[in-house]
Protein backbone atom coordinates (compact mmCIF):
# COMPACT_ATOMS: atom_id res chain seq x y z
CA UNK A 1 0.00 0.00 0.00
CA UNK A 2 1.25 3.41 -1.10
CA UNK A 3 1.03 6.04 1.42
CA UNK A 4 -1.39 9.01 0.69
CA UNK A 5 1.51 11.71 0.87
CA UNK A 6 3.55 9.88 -1.66
CA UNK A 7 0.88 9.64 -4.04
CA UNK A 8 0.57 13.56 -3.45
CA UNK A 9 4.30 14.10 -4.22
CA UNK A 10 4.26 12.00 -7.65
CA UNK A 11 1.60 13.52 -8.53
CA UNK A 12 3.24 16.99 -7.85
CA UNK A 13 6.66 15.60 -9.65
CA UNK A 14 4.43 14.47 -12.83
CA UNK A 15 2.81 17.89 -13.33
CA UNK A 16 6.31 19.88 -12.78
CA UNK A 17 7.83 17.83 -15.00
CA UNK A 18 5.01 17.89 -18.21
CA UNK A 19 5.16 22.09 -17.42
CA UNK A 20 9.03 21.72 -17.70
CA UNK A 21 8.69 19.90 -20.70
CA UNK A 22 6.69 22.11 -22.42
CA UNK A 23 8.87 25.16 -21.91
CA UNK A 24 11.84 23.75 -23.02
CA UNK A 25 9.98 22.67 -26.14
CA UNK A 26 8.82 26.45 -26.65
CA UNK A 27 12.26 27.42 -25.73
CA UNK A 28 13.36 25.17 -28.27
CA UNK A 29 11.40 26.54 -31.18
CA UNK A 30 12.04 30.09 -30.12
CA UNK A 31 15.93 29.52 -30.60
CA UNK A 32 14.98 27.36 -34.43
CA UNK A 33 13.09 30.61 -35.38
CA UNK A 34 15.90 33.08 -34.12
CA UNK A 35 18.11 31.01 -36.00
CA UNK A 36 16.76 30.98 -39.38
CA UNK A 37 15.85 34.55 -39.27
CA UNK A 38 19.85 35.41 -38.42
CA UNK A 39 20.17 33.29 -41.92
CA UNK A 40 17.33 34.90 -43.73
CA UNK A 41 19.12 38.09 -42.66
CA UNK A 42 23.02 37.47 -43.03
CA UNK A 43 24.51 40.09 -45.83
CA UNK A 44 25.97 38.09 -48.73
CA UNK A 45 27.39 41.36 -49.51
CA UNK A 46 28.63 44.45 -48.43
CA UNK A 47 26.15 46.95 -47.88
CA UNK A 48 26.84 49.84 -50.51
CA UNK A 49 25.58 53.54 -49.18
CA UNK A 50 24.79 56.09 -51.83
CA UNK A 51 25.58 59.28 -50.71
CA UNK A 52 22.95 61.78 -50.44
CA UNK A 53 22.61 64.30 -53.39
CA UNK A 54 20.16 66.87 -54.44
CA UNK A 55 17.31 66.17 -57.03
CA UNK A 56 15.08 68.39 -58.84
CA UNK A 57 11.95 67.59 -58.59
CA UNK A 58 8.75 68.71 -60.79
CA UNK A 59 5.98 68.11 -58.31
CA UNK A 60 2.53 69.02 -59.76
CA UNK A 61 -0.50 71.25 -58.16
CA UNK A 62 -3.77 69.77 -58.97
CA UNK A 63 -5.02 73.86 -57.59
CA UNK A 64 -3.48 75.86 -60.75
CA UNK A 65 -2.61 72.82 -62.67
CA UNK A 66 1.11 73.84 -62.44
CA UNK A 67 4.44 72.41 -62.02
CA UNK A 68 6.46 73.41 -59.63
CA UNK A 69 10.36 72.84 -58.93
CA UNK A 70 11.28 71.65 -55.72
CA UNK A 71 15.28 70.27 -54.42
CA UNK A 72 15.40 67.54 -52.28
CA UNK A 73 18.40 65.77 -50.58
CA UNK A 74 17.98 61.71 -51.05
CA UNK A 75 20.27 59.00 -51.39
CA UNK A 76 21.25 58.60 -55.34
CA UNK A 77 22.89 55.60 -56.97
CA UNK A 78 25.64 56.33 -59.71
CA UNK A 79 23.70 54.12 -62.05
CA UNK A 80 21.60 55.96 -63.94
CA UNK A 81 18.87 53.77 -64.29
CA UNK A 82 18.57 53.32 -60.54
CA UNK A 83 19.57 56.82 -59.85
CA UNK A 84 16.33 58.03 -62.44
CA UNK A 85 13.68 55.21 -60.70
CA UNK A 86 15.35 56.50 -57.24
CA UNK A 87 14.24 60.11 -58.17
CA UNK A 88 11.07 59.13 -59.31
CA UNK A 89 10.00 57.20 -56.50
CA UNK A 90 10.77 60.19 -54.31
CA UNK A 91 8.29 62.46 -56.78
CA UNK A 92 5.28 59.73 -56.29
CA UNK A 93 6.03 59.65 -52.74
CA UNK A 94 5.49 63.08 -52.64
CA UNK A 95 2.08 62.38 -54.26
CA UNK A 96 1.41 59.75 -51.76
CA UNK A 97 1.76 61.99 -48.56
CA UNK A 98 -2.15 62.91 -47.24
CA UNK A 99 -1.49 66.60 -47.75
CA UNK A 100 -0.12 66.01 -51.15
CA UNK A 101 -1.40 69.32 -53.75
CA UNK A 102 -1.42 66.27 -56.49
CA UNK A 103 -2.79 63.50 -54.59
CA UNK A 104 -2.10 59.69 -56.30
CA UNK A 105 -2.05 57.05 -54.42
CA UNK A 106 0.88 54.39 -54.84
CA UNK A 107 4.35 55.61 -53.58
CA UNK A 108 7.72 54.85 -54.29
CA UNK A 109 6.89 51.30 -55.37
CA UNK A 110 4.85 51.78 -58.54
CA UNK A 111 8.22 52.81 -60.41
CA UNK A 112 9.35 48.88 -61.09
CA UNK A 113 12.67 50.19 -63.12
CA UNK A 114 13.48 52.29 -65.58
CA UNK A 115 14.98 51.69 -68.73
CA UNK A 116 17.54 54.01 -70.37
CA UNK A 117 18.36 53.58 -74.28
CA UNK A 118 19.39 55.54 -77.29
CA UNK A 119 17.25 57.81 -78.69
CA UNK A 120 15.82 56.43 -81.41
CA UNK A 121 15.95 59.14 -83.88
CA UNK A 122 19.26 59.80 -83.33
CA UNK A 123 20.30 56.13 -83.69
CA UNK A 124 18.87 55.81 -86.93
CA UNK A 125 19.71 58.92 -88.58
CA UNK A 126 23.46 58.55 -87.54
CA UNK A 127 24.03 55.53 -86.29
CA UNK A 128 28.11 55.75 -86.57
CA UNK A 129 27.91 58.90 -84.81
CA UNK A 130 25.82 58.09 -82.14
CA UNK A 131 28.05 57.94 -78.65
CA UNK A 132 25.96 56.15 -76.28
CA UNK A 133 28.26 57.53 -73.53
CA UNK A 134 26.83 61.22 -74.50
CA UNK A 135 23.95 60.64 -76.77
CA UNK A 136 20.79 61.79 -76.07
CA UNK A 137 18.29 58.88 -74.96
CA UNK A 138 15.15 57.24 -74.33
CA UNK A 139 13.82 56.27 -71.21
CA UNK A 140 11.02 54.00 -70.54
CA UNK A 141 9.44 54.23 -67.56
CA UNK A 142 7.72 51.17 -66.34
CA UNK A 143 4.94 51.52 -63.62
CA UNK A 144 2.88 49.11 -61.98
CA UNK A 145 -0.61 48.01 -62.63
CA UNK A 146 -1.67 49.29 -59.16
CA UNK A 147 -0.71 52.62 -59.35
CA UNK A 148 -2.70 52.90 -63.03
CA UNK A 149 -5.58 51.71 -61.62
CA UNK A 150 -5.40 53.71 -58.19
CA UNK A 151 -4.48 57.28 -60.06
CA UNK A 152 -7.59 59.61 -60.36
CA UNK A 153 -8.98 59.94 -63.63
CA UNK A 154 -8.95 62.94 -65.80
CA UNK A 155 -7.14 65.11 -68.03
CA UNK A 156 -5.71 67.25 -65.66
CA UNK A 157 -4.80 64.96 -63.16
CA UNK A 158 -3.08 62.04 -65.59
CA UNK A 159 -1.58 65.08 -68.13
CA UNK A 160 -0.06 66.25 -64.64
CA UNK A 161 1.48 63.33 -63.63
CA UNK A 162 2.84 62.50 -66.80
CA UNK A 163 4.65 65.56 -67.61
CA UNK A 164 5.65 66.04 -64.14
CA UNK A 165 7.28 62.19 -64.57
CA UNK A 166 9.11 63.43 -67.98
CA UNK A 167 10.18 66.89 -66.52
CA UNK A 168 11.56 65.47 -63.28
CA UNK A 169 13.65 62.55 -65.55
CA UNK A 170 14.70 65.39 -67.69
CA UNK A 171 15.99 67.80 -64.74
CA UNK A 172 18.05 65.21 -63.33
CA UNK A 173 19.10 63.47 -66.16
CA UNK A 174 20.06 66.38 -69.10
CA UNK A 175 20.64 63.21 -71.75
CA UNK A 176 16.67 61.97 -71.48
CA UNK A 177 14.80 63.63 -74.42
CA UNK A 178 12.29 61.54 -74.66
CA UNK A 179 10.00 59.36 -72.38
CA UNK A 180 7.49 56.29 -73.04
CA UNK A 181 5.26 54.59 -70.65
CA UNK A 182 4.66 50.84 -69.99
CA UNK A 183 2.59 49.32 -67.06
CA UNK A 184 3.51 46.13 -66.02
CA UNK A 185 5.70 45.57 -68.41
CA UNK A 186 2.65 46.23 -71.80
CA UNK A 187 2.09 49.38 -73.57
CA UNK A 188 -1.29 50.79 -72.34
CA UNK A 189 -3.70 53.19 -73.64
CA UNK A 190 -4.07 55.52 -71.16
CA UNK A 191 -3.02 56.27 -67.69
CA UNK A 192 -6.64 56.47 -66.25
CA UNK A 193 -8.75 57.10 -69.14
CA UNK A 194 -7.40 60.40 -70.78
CA UNK A 195 -4.04 61.09 -70.58
CA UNK A 196 -2.36 58.69 -73.87
CA UNK A 197 0.23 56.77 -73.03
CA UNK A 198 0.95 55.04 -76.49
CA UNK A 199 3.14 58.09 -77.56
CA UNK A 200 6.65 58.83 -77.12
CA UNK A 201 6.89 62.04 -75.21
CA UNK A 202 9.57 65.14 -75.60
CA UNK A 203 10.84 65.45 -72.07
CA UNK A 204 11.87 69.47 -72.92
CA UNK A 205 8.27 70.41 -73.52
CA UNK A 206 7.33 68.63 -70.55
CA UNK A 207 10.17 71.26 -68.34
CA UNK A 208 8.30 74.77 -67.75
CA UNK A 209 9.45 77.38 -66.98
CA UNK A 210 9.20 78.11 -63.12
CA UNK A 211 5.61 78.25 -61.99
CA UNK A 212 4.19 77.96 -65.30
CA UNK A 213 1.06 75.45 -67.09
CA UNK A 214 2.51 72.77 -68.41
CA UNK B 1 -20.38 72.86 -83.53
CA UNK B 2 -19.46 69.29 -82.68
CA UNK B 3 -20.10 68.43 -79.05
CA UNK B 4 -18.14 65.29 -78.12
CA UNK B 5 -20.04 63.64 -74.96
CA UNK B 6 -16.58 61.94 -73.67
CA UNK B 7 -16.68 58.55 -72.54
CA UNK B 8 -19.93 56.22 -72.52
CA UNK B 9 -21.09 52.76 -73.03
CA UNK B 10 -18.59 50.03 -71.30
CA UNK B 11 -16.44 53.38 -70.83
CA UNK B 12 -17.63 54.63 -67.72
CA UNK B 13 -15.12 57.37 -67.06
CA UNK B 14 -13.83 58.49 -63.71
CA UNK B 15 -16.12 57.49 -60.74
CA UNK B 16 -17.10 61.26 -59.01
CA UNK B 17 -18.68 61.71 -55.92
CA UNK B 18 -22.06 60.66 -55.15
CA UNK B 19 -21.64 57.56 -56.89
CA UNK B 20 -22.04 59.46 -60.46
CA UNK B 21 -19.94 58.29 -63.48
CA UNK B 22 -18.00 60.47 -65.72
CA UNK B 23 -19.98 59.21 -68.64
CA UNK B 24 -23.50 60.96 -67.53
CA UNK B 25 -22.32 63.70 -66.49
CA UNK B 26 -20.54 64.74 -69.75
CA UNK B 27 -23.89 63.54 -71.87
CA UNK B 28 -25.86 65.58 -69.10
CA UNK B 29 -23.70 68.53 -70.05
CA UNK B 30 -23.47 67.74 -73.96
CA UNK B 31 -27.60 67.91 -73.78
CA UNK B 32 -27.65 71.47 -72.07
CA UNK B 33 -25.15 73.21 -74.63
CA UNK B 34 -26.29 71.77 -77.24
CA UNK B 35 -29.81 73.32 -76.33
CA UNK B 36 -29.12 76.33 -75.68
CA UNK B 37 -26.74 76.37 -78.92
CA UNK B 38 -29.87 75.02 -80.72
CA UNK B 39 -31.86 77.92 -79.22
CA UNK B 40 -29.53 80.59 -80.47
CA UNK B 41 -29.97 79.03 -83.82
CA UNK B 42 -26.32 77.07 -84.31
CA UNK B 43 -26.45 73.62 -85.68
CA UNK B 44 -24.60 71.45 -83.89
CA UNK B 45 -23.42 68.02 -84.40
CA UNK B 46 -23.39 65.66 -81.13
CA UNK B 47 -20.83 62.01 -81.66
CA UNK B 48 -23.48 60.62 -79.01
CA UNK B 49 -27.27 61.27 -77.52
CA UNK B 50 -27.21 58.16 -75.19
CA UNK B 51 -25.08 55.82 -73.22
CA UNK B 52 -23.42 54.39 -76.09
CA UNK B 53 -19.57 53.16 -76.48
CA UNK B 54 -18.21 55.14 -79.37
CA UNK B 55 -14.36 54.52 -80.58
CA UNK B 56 -12.01 58.02 -79.88
CA UNK B 57 -11.69 57.48 -84.13
CA UNK B 58 -15.29 57.22 -84.70
CA UNK B 59 -15.73 60.74 -82.81
CA UNK B 60 -12.94 62.28 -84.65
CA UNK B 61 -14.51 61.11 -88.18
CA UNK B 62 -17.69 62.84 -87.07
CA UNK B 63 -16.46 65.73 -85.71
CA UNK B 64 -13.95 66.05 -89.19
CA UNK B 65 -17.81 65.14 -91.31
CA UNK B 66 -19.45 67.92 -89.87
CA UNK B 67 -16.62 70.61 -90.73
CA UNK B 68 -17.49 72.47 -87.88
CA UNK B 69 -16.87 75.84 -86.83
CA UNK B 70 -15.98 74.28 -83.31
CA UNK B 71 -15.64 71.22 -81.71
CA UNK B 72 -15.76 71.04 -77.47
CA UNK B 73 -14.61 67.40 -76.30
CA UNK B 74 -16.49 67.08 -72.76
CA UNK B 75 -14.85 65.64 -69.75
CA UNK B 76 -15.66 65.63 -65.75
CA UNK B 77 -13.53 64.98 -62.90
CA UNK B 78 -13.17 65.04 -59.36
CA UNK B 79 -9.80 66.22 -59.42
CA UNK B 80 -8.57 69.79 -59.36
CA UNK B 81 -11.63 72.51 -59.19
CA UNK B 82 -13.46 75.08 -61.77
CA UNK B 83 -12.92 74.16 -65.23
CA UNK B 84 -9.49 73.25 -67.29
CA UNK B 85 -9.33 73.83 -70.70
CA UNK B 86 -7.20 71.84 -73.12
CA UNK B 87 -5.69 71.99 -76.56
CA UNK B 88 -3.84 69.20 -78.10
CA UNK B 89 -0.06 69.17 -77.40
CA UNK B 90 0.77 68.96 -81.01
CA UNK B 91 3.54 71.65 -82.54
CA UNK B 92 1.18 73.71 -85.26
CA UNK B 93 2.27 73.44 -88.92
CA UNK B 94 1.22 74.68 -92.38
CA UNK B 95 -2.56 73.18 -93.27
CA UNK B 96 -1.79 70.26 -96.29
CA UNK B 97 -3.55 69.47 -98.77
CA UNK B 98 -3.35 65.51 -97.14
CA UNK B 99 -2.48 64.92 -93.86
CA UNK B 100 -1.12 62.04 -91.36
CA UNK B 101 -4.58 61.05 -89.35
CA UNK B 102 -2.95 61.01 -86.10
CA UNK B 103 -1.64 64.43 -86.37
CA UNK B 104 -4.37 66.21 -88.09
CA UNK B 105 -5.08 68.68 -85.16
CA UNK B 106 -1.30 70.16 -85.92
CA UNK B 107 -2.74 72.74 -88.46
CA UNK B 108 -5.68 72.87 -86.50
CA UNK B 109 -3.43 73.98 -83.28
CA UNK B 110 -3.17 77.63 -83.40
CA UNK B 111 -6.90 78.16 -83.74
CA UNK B 112 -7.91 75.84 -81.02
CA UNK B 113 -5.50 77.57 -78.52
CA UNK B 114 -7.71 80.70 -79.63
CA UNK B 115 -10.78 78.91 -78.94
CA UNK B 116 -9.77 78.33 -75.57
CA UNK B 117 -8.58 81.99 -75.17
CA UNK B 118 -12.34 82.90 -75.69
CA UNK B 119 -13.86 80.22 -73.49
CA UNK B 120 -11.34 81.28 -71.02
CA UNK B 121 -12.54 84.65 -70.99
CA UNK B 122 -16.18 83.97 -71.14
CA UNK B 123 -15.51 81.23 -68.19
CA UNK B 124 -13.93 84.03 -66.11
CA UNK B 125 -16.47 86.54 -66.52
CA UNK B 126 -18.99 84.10 -65.05
CA UNK B 127 -16.94 84.04 -61.79
CA UNK B 128 -15.37 80.60 -62.81
CA UNK B 129 -11.68 79.62 -61.69
CA UNK B 130 -9.98 78.19 -65.19
CA UNK B 131 -7.07 76.44 -66.00
CA UNK B 132 -4.98 76.08 -69.26
CA UNK B 133 -3.03 73.97 -71.10
CA UNK B 134 -1.88 71.44 -73.39
CA UNK B 135 -2.75 67.58 -73.54
CA UNK B 136 -2.06 64.23 -75.55
CA UNK B 137 -5.88 62.73 -75.40
CA UNK B 138 -7.31 59.90 -77.66
CA UNK B 139 -9.44 61.50 -80.87
CA UNK B 140 -8.63 65.05 -80.23
CA UNK B 141 -5.41 64.90 -82.36
CA UNK B 142 -7.00 63.51 -85.29
CA UNK B 143 -10.00 65.85 -85.30
CA UNK B 144 -9.94 68.93 -88.30
CA UNK B 145 -11.81 71.78 -86.34
CA UNK B 146 -10.75 73.99 -83.83
CA UNK B 147 -10.60 71.89 -80.87
CA UNK B 148 -10.56 72.22 -77.12
CA UNK B 149 -11.33 69.44 -74.30
CA UNK B 150 -13.44 71.15 -71.75
CA UNK B 151 -13.29 69.21 -67.89
CA UNK B 152 -15.33 70.57 -65.44
CA UNK B 153 -14.25 69.92 -62.16
CA UNK B 154 -16.04 70.71 -58.32
CA UNK B 155 -16.55 74.26 -57.59
CA UNK B 156 -14.51 75.43 -54.65
CA UNK B 157 -14.56 78.26 -52.49
CA UNK B 158 -11.98 80.45 -51.15
CA UNK B 159 -11.83 78.46 -48.10
CA UNK B 160 -10.93 75.35 -50.70
CA UNK B 161 -14.04 73.44 -49.89
CA UNK B 162 -16.62 71.85 -52.53
CA UNK B 163 -19.26 74.99 -53.15
CA UNK B 164 -21.07 73.13 -56.26
CA UNK B 165 -20.78 69.02 -56.91
CA UNK B 166 -20.59 67.83 -60.64
CA UNK B 167 -23.80 66.64 -60.52
CA UNK B 168 -25.52 70.16 -58.84
CA UNK B 169 -27.96 71.15 -61.82
CA UNK B 170 -27.32 75.07 -61.08
CA UNK B 171 -23.61 75.00 -61.60
CA UNK B 172 -24.05 72.40 -64.92
CA UNK B 173 -26.41 75.42 -66.34
CA UNK B 174 -23.62 78.00 -65.23
CA UNK B 175 -20.81 76.28 -67.14
CA UNK B 176 -23.00 75.37 -70.58
CA UNK B 177 -24.55 79.30 -70.48
CA UNK B 178 -20.79 80.21 -70.21
CA UNK B 179 -19.47 77.79 -72.95
CA UNK B 180 -22.66 78.75 -74.96
CA UNK B 181 -21.89 82.46 -74.59
CA UNK B 182 -17.99 81.28 -75.79
CA UNK B 183 -19.37 79.69 -79.02
CA UNK B 184 -21.30 82.48 -79.81
CA UNK B 185 -18.76 84.82 -79.65
CA UNK B 186 -16.71 82.30 -81.63
CA UNK B 187 -18.86 81.80 -84.55
CA UNK B 188 -19.49 85.61 -84.97
CA UNK B 189 -15.79 86.31 -85.06
CA UNK B 190 -15.36 83.58 -87.32
CA UNK B 191 -18.06 85.53 -89.89
CA UNK B 192 -15.98 88.72 -89.64
CA UNK B 193 -13.82 89.05 -93.02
Amino acid sequence: MIPRYQRFIFGILLVASLVMSGALWQLRERAHQRLIAGEDSAPTSAPVVAPAEQATLLVANDGDGSLLTQIHSLPLPADPGARARAVLGKLLDLYAAPDAAHPVPGGASSVLQVFLLPAPETAAQAPSQYAPQTGPQLAVVNLTGSFAAGHPSGIETETLTVLSICATLRANLPRVTQVRFLVDGVQRATLAGHADLTRTYLAADALPAEGTHP
Amino acid sequence: MVLDAAHGGDDTGGRLANSQLEKAITLALSVRLRSLLGARGIQVVTTRESDAAVDPNRRAEIANHAQAQACLILHATQSGSGVHLYASSLAPVQPARFAAWKTAQAAWVTRSLALAGVLNSALQQAQMSVTLGRTTLPGIDSMTCPAVAVEIAPELGSDKKITAELDDPDYQARVAAALAAALVEWRSEARQP
